[in-house]
């Protein structure tokens, strides 16, 4: 059985964003609400880290747990979706949540919050797959189309990967193993040219 | 009087028929269990007509296919 998960390997985020864009665009969602972020350590100074952090789909979700309502179920692949029927816009799930990962959009005035919304892991909700109403409360449903979520499958760097956890967990232990370092980098040979033999290296390059 | 009488009754009529009409809006939750509606699996659609196995190789044929090392020639 498949367990869904997302890892985010800071050695290849750029902080493009592209993840973040991504899901905006899949699913419509509205303004200030941010299913997807990149959270950056120590911008702007040398060695700053990003990763792009969204719902982890915790096998054990303290969202569930908090939930007063118990709108939260989990799916046969791992994944934590909501009944946006049944949700009341409490917020203990995003006091709850490690990760950030519960938005409340704008509903009425005087900042009345609304519904919770999060990322799905581009597996819709308690509608009919694909429907209009599936999409209008919880966005396009990929999952169901046989496709990963849009902002694994578009990170440009594969720096954000999504699938089965095994999957997924195999092509970073494979990646951590041979990407090297400096000039031994996997792809810079291609990239830069690889140096002539017997050349000595040219001052300041990388070791 | 009469007719004051037969709107009365008829009135009361009405709103005994819209009583028994109404339906309770007070939801009872159940701790720690999911009380939504039921969601389908993905699998269970026009595309992998509930073929669990068609559903589990696209999802792993697109996992594997994040890797870039097996893309590049003699590796």
């Amino acid at each position: 059985m498949a367990r869904m998960k997302f890892l985010c390997d800071a050695e290849r985020c750029i902080e493009c964003n592209g993840c973040v864009t991504a899901c905006k665009q899949e699913h419509e969602v509205p303004w200030g609400v941010n299913r997807r972020r990149v959270v950056t350590l120590n911008d702007g100074l040398p060695g700053e880290k990003s990763i792009s952090v969204a719902c982890m789909h915790c096998s054990d979700a303290p969202c569930m747990a908090v939930c007063p309502v118990d709108c939260f179920y989990k799916t046969s692949e791992g994944v934590v979706l909501h009944d946006k029927d049944l949700c009341i816009g409490c917020g203990y799930c995003f006091y709850a949540c490690p990760f950030g990962a519960p938005q409340f959009p704008q509903d009425g005035a005087f900042g009345l919050r609304g519904k919770m919304d999060k990322c799905t892991f581009c597996a819709g909700g308690p509608e009919a797959d694909n429907s209009a109403a599936e999409f209008k409360k919880y966005g396009r449903n990929r999952l169901a189309e046989g496709k990963l979520p849009a902002c694994a499958e578009m990170c440009s760097t594969k720096a954000l990967l999504g699938g089965d956890g095994d999957v997924v967990a195999d092509i970073y232990r494979n990646r951590v193993l041979k990407r090297g370092k400096g000039a031994e980098v996997w792809g810079w040979g291609t990239a830069y040219g690889k140096p002539e033999k017997g050349a000595a290296p040219p001052a300041g390059a990388k070791s | 009087m009469k007719r004051f009488l037969i709107a009365g009754v008829a009135a009361g009529l009405v709103l005994g028929l819209a009583g028994c009409g109404e339906q309770s809006q007070v939801t009872v939750y159940k701790q720690g269990q999911y009380q939504g509606k039921p969601d389908k699996q993905p699998w269970d659609n026009a595309q992998f007509k509930n073929d669990r196995a068609a559903w589990d190789n696209a999802i792993k044929a697109r996992s594997s296919g994040q890797d870039e090392y097996p893309r590049v020639a003699g590796k």
